[in-house]
C-alpha cells in the first residue's frame, strides 16, 4: 500500500477546522491547532484557496470554506464562466488558424458547444452556441471522452461518413491516442470536406473541463499527406494552454 | 517571439492593463494590476497616482515578458484611460498633492449646483457640448484648488500642474504635460469648435490657465519614453470610451459601439461636425489623428449594467460568479412580468434624474430568482434601447447594426436580447479588448506601423453575431412596460 500523502492529510485536517465553530479563523489559528509552522500552514491554505476550497475574508484576512466545496455536488464549471474565461483567447485562435473555433462540453454523452467565435472571414455564418454535436465524430468530442474519467460508454456511434469511427474498438484506439498526444482531430468523419483540430482546456489539477478547437475545408486543415498542419496543431494547443493557465489548470 | 508589436496601456477605473497587439490587431499577451480604491466619505472616490504610475511601471514588463517579447520590438505605445479623473501635481517633484478625485465621485455636487446659477453656465454648456454635472473633471479641478492649502497660489504661480490620467502618465513617460483632445473635451473647459482651452471658460470655474497641459491630436507622437520602455514612441491617448470606438473601427458618420462594462457606454461617429444633443446625449470628440480633423460623437453613458451583475452577486449573493446569470436566467422562459430598474444612483442618458433610485415591479409570488436574473440582463438591453432611440432622434441616422465590446458580450443571452429589442443586427468583434486595441491602433497608425484607417478596418472581422428574432408585436409591448417601470423610478429622493 502507497504510504500517506502528508499535505493531503493536513489539509484535510484545515478543512474540518474550517468547517466546526465560527467558520472563520486566522492562519495562526490554523497553525496553532493542528501544530503547524506558520509557513507550512500557509502553503496549504493558499493551494485550498486557488483551487475554491477555502476563501479569504478581504476585510478581516481570517480563512473560512470556499463557495467552491459547497458545489463539490453539482457542476464543476459553469459552462457560461468557462465561455466568458475563454473568449479572449479563443479569438486570437481564430484570427491566427482562419478556422471557425469551438468551445465544448460533455452533456449527456453529447458535446455541447458553449462558445464559438465565427471563421474570420466576414462571410455569413450563424451562431451555433447551444448546439449539441456527436462526441465521436468530432474532434473536441475525442478530446472531452478521453479525458472523461465516467467514460465507458460512447453513445450512439452513428456512421456520418464512411470515415466515422463507427466501433467501440476504433474509438477506444483514437481515445488512447488522443491521450498519448494530447489532441485530436476528425478528418471528414462527421461531414465529408471538413477537418477539425482540438486540444483539452484544464482547470486545478488538471482535471479536463471542456475541449477547445478549430474546424474548417479539409484542405485548409489538412496538409499534402492528409494529415492536420502541423502549425494548426500548435496554434489549438497553445490557445488550450493559455485558457488553462486562466482557469488555474497546467494545461498539459 | 519575433516580429513588431504595439503596447497599449489601460489605465482603467480598478486596474492598469498592458497589451501587447501584433499587426494583426491580435491580443499577444497582457498583464494587468488592480489599484485601491480610496471612499473616505459617503460619494467620495479616490485613487493614488503614484499607485496607478506604479503598476504602470510593472505591468509593461511583465506583459512584454509573459509574450517573451524584447523591448526592442515595439514601435510605439498608446494609452487609453478612464476619463475625467482628476490629479494634481506638484511640477518640480512629481508627486500629487492629493488623491486623485474620480469620476465617479459626486463631492463637487453643491459646487455644480451653485456653478449651474452662475451668469455663463449656459454658454459654458454650450460651447463645451456638456451638462455641468459632478462627472467631469473642471469641477473636479475647482475642488481641489478650493480645498487644498496654497494650492491656487501655487497654480497661479505655474508649480503645480493638472491632468487627467492620459496626461499624468504622458507625463511620467516622456516629462511632457501634454492631453489629447478626447480627454480635453470631458473637461467641460475646451471649445468643441475651436479644440482649445477657453479663457471664459476657465474665468467661469476660477481656473488659472498655467495648470492646464497642451491639447493634441489622439494619434500623433507625443514624446519619447525615457523610463519603462526607454526610446520608445508614446504615440497615442484616448479617454477609454473613445478608444474603444477607435478599436471598433467606427470610422464612419452613422458607425456606433456600446461596450458593456460595470457601466456601458454608447458612442456613435457623427462626422466633423459637432451634433448638440436635444435628448440627454453628450457632444464629445471621438479621435483626431494628427494632421487632419476631428472626428466627433455623440455619447450615451448607461451608468448600472454590468454592476448590476455584481450586485446580484455580491449584494444578494443569489450567484456566485457574473457568467452564471446566464446560467439562473436560462431556467426559465421569459421575465415572468418583472421589471429591474438599476436608477442606484439616478439614471443617466437620455433622462438625467438624478432623484430616481431603482425598482423592482410586477413582483408576484410566481416570480422566481430565474426571473430576477432575466430582468437583471434585460435591464441592460432596455437602457441601450433608450439611448439608440435618442441618437437616432439627435442625428437623424438611424442606427443599422450595433457593434459591442466589453465583458458582457461574452452573455449570449443578453446579446441576443440586445438585437430583439433594438431590431438591429449585434456583432461582436475578433478581439474583445477593444478599448487597449483602440489604443494600439492609434499609435500604430501614427508612426506607419499600420498604413491608414483601411488598413486597420481590414483588422477587423467578425467573431460573433446575434440577428433579431422576435414579433414586433411583443417588443412593443414588453418597451412600453419597461418604460412605466422607469417612470416608478422617479422622484424618489426628495428634495430638502
Amino acid at each position: 500500500m502507497p504510504g500517506q500523502v502528508q499535505s493531503i492529510a493536513r489539509a484535510a485536517a484545515i478543512l474540518r477546522l474550517l468547517a466546526g465553530g465560527s467558520g472563520r479563523l486566522g492562519l495562526l489559528e490554523i497553525a496553532r491547532a493542528l501544530d503547524l509552522p506558520k509557513g507550512t500552514a500557509h502553503g496549504i491554505v493558499r493551494t485550498l484557496q486557488d483551487v475554491g476550497f477555502v476563501e479569504q475574508d478581504k476585510t478581516s484576512g481570517k480563512y473560512q470554506l470556499g463557495a467552491a466545496l459547497l458545489h463539490l455536488g453539482t457542476s464543476y464549471l459553469d459552462v457560461n464562466e468557462l465561455r466568458s474565461r475563454s473568449i479572449n483567447w479563443a479569438d486570437p485562435l481564430a484570427a491566427r488558424s482562419g478556422e471557425a473555433v469551438r468551445i465544448g462540453t460533455l452533456l449527456d454523452s453529447k458535446v455541447l458547444v458553449v462558445h464559438h467565435v465565427f471563421r474570420p472571414d466576414d462571410t455569413l455564418q450563424t451562431l451555433d452556441v447551444g448546439a449539441l454535436l456527436p462526441p465521436h465524430a468530432t474532434a473536441l468530442g475525442k478530446v472531452l471522452l478521453a479525458y472523461d474519467a465516467h467514460g465507458g460508454a460512447y453513445g450512439d456511434l452513428a456512421p456520418y461518413t464512411r470515415r466515422t469511427l463507427a466501433t467501440p474498438r476504433a474509438l477506444a484506439r483514437a481515445l488512447t491516442a488522443t491521450r498519448e498526444a494530447g489532441w485530436a482531430s476528425d478528418i471528414e468523419e462527421m461531414t465529408v470536406g471538413e477537418a477539425g483540430i482540438a486540444a483539452p482546456i484544464r482547470g486545478y489539477g488538471g482535471l479536463v473541463v471542456g475541449a477547445i478547437g478549430i474546424s474548417g475545408p479539409v484542405e485548409r486543415v489538412c496538409d499534402a499527406h492528409g494529415q492536420p498542419k502541423v502549425g494548426l496543431v500548435t496554434h489549438v494547443r497553445e490557445a488550450a494552454r493559455a485558457v488553462s493557465r486562466d482557469l488555474g489548470g497546467r494545461g498539459l | 517571439m519575433n516580429g513588431r508589436y504595439v503596447v497599449s496601456i489601460d489605465q482603467g477605473t480598478t486596474s492598469t492593463r498592458c497589451i501587447v497587439f501584433d499587426h494583426r490587431g491580435q491580443l499577444v499577451s497582457v498583464d494587468q494590476r488592480e489599484h485601491a480604491q480610496h471612499f473616505p466619505r459617503p460619494g467620495w472616490v479616490e485613487h493614488d497616482a503614484m499607485e496607478i504610475w506604479r503598476n504602470v511601471e510593472k505591468v509593461v514588463p511583465r506583459a512584454l515578458s509573459r509574450g517573451g517579447i524584447d523591448a526592442s520590438q515595439i514601435v510605439a505605445i498608446g494609452i487609453a484611460n478612464q476619463r475625467e479623473t482628476t490629479v494634481v501635481w506638484d511640477r518640480h517633484t512629481g508627486v500629487p498633492v492629493a488623491h486623485a478625485i474620480n469620476w465617479q465621485d459626486t463631492r463637487t455636487d453643491a459646487l455644480v449646483e451653485e456653478l449651474a446659477r452662475t451668469p455663463g453656465a449656459a454658454e459654458v454648456e454650450r460651447r463645451c457640448g456638456l451638462p455641468l454635472n459632478t462627472y467631469f473633471s473642471a469641477p473636479k479641478l475647482r475642488w481641489l484648488l478650493d480645498h487644498t492649502p496654497g494650492l491656487r497660489t501655487r497654480a497661479e504661480h505655474g508649480d503645480v500642474l493638472f491632468g487627467t490620467m492620459e496626461s499624468w502618465l504622458i507625463w511620467n513617460l516622456t516629462g511632457e504635460h501634454l492631453t489629447d483632445v478626447t480627454n480635453a473635451s470631458r473637461t467641460m473647459l475646451m471649445d468643441l469648435s475651436t479644440l482649445s482651452w477657453h479663457p471664459d471658460s476657465l474665468d467661469f470655474f476660477g481656473i488659472p490657465a498655467a495648470v492646464l497641459p497642451e491639447i493634441r491630436s489622439s494619434a500623433g507622437v507625443f514624446g519619447t519614453v525615457r523610463t519603462v520602455l526607454p526610446g520608445v514612441r508614446l504615440a497615442a491617448a484616448l479617454g477609454d470610451q473613445q478608444a474603444a470606438l477607435f478599436g471598433q473601427t467606427c470610422f464612419t458618420p452613422g458607425e456606433a459601439k456600446c461596450t458593456y462594462g460595470t457601466g456601458s457606454f454608447m458612442l456613435l461617429n457623427t462626422g466633423a461636425g459637432p451634433v448638440r444633443s436635444q435628448h440627454g446625449l453628450l457632444t464629445t470628440v471621438g479621435y483626431r489623428i494628427e494632421g487632419q480633423p476631428a472626428v466627433y460623437a455623440l455619447e450615451g453613458a448607461i451608468a448600472i449594467t454590468g454592476s448590476l451583475v455584481q450586485w446580484f452577486r455580491d449584494g444578494l449573493g443569489i450567484i456566485t460568479s457574473a457568467p452564471e446569470i446566464e446560467t439562473l436566467a436560462r431556467t426559465v422562459e421569459d421575465n415572468g412580468g418583472c421589471y429591474i430598474v438599476p436608477a442606484f444612483s439616478g439614471l443617466f442618458a437620455p433622462h438625467w434624474r438624478s432623484e430616481a433610485r431603482g425598482v423592482i415591479v410586477g413582483l408576484t409570488s410566481y416570480i422566481t430568482k430565474g426571473h430576477l436574473a432575466r430582468a437583471v440582463l434585460e435591464a441592460t438591453g432596455w437602457q441601450t434601447r433608450e439611448v439608440v432611440d435618442a441618437m437616432n432622434a439627435d442625428s437623424g441616422l438611424m442606427l443599422r447594426s450595433l457593434k459591442v465590446d466589453g465583458g458582457m458580450t461574452s452573455d449570449n443571452l443578453l446579446m441576443q436580447f440586445l438585437a430583439d429589442v433594438l431590431d438591429v443586427p449585434v456583432v461582436r468583434p475578433m478581439v474583445a479588448e477593444t478599448v487597449s486595441l483602440g489604443a494600439a491602433y492609434a499609435a500604430g497608425l501614427a508612426v506607419g506601423y499600420w498604413p491608414d484607417l483601411e488598413g486597420l478596418r481590414r483588422n477587423w472581422h467578425r467573431a460573433a453575431q446575434w440577428l433579431p428574432n422576435v414579433d414586433p408585436q411583443w417588443r412593443k409591448t414588453e418597451y412600453d412596460n419597461w418604460q412605466r417601470a422607469v417612470e416608478r423610478t422617479f422622484d424618489w429622493i426628495q428634495p430638502h
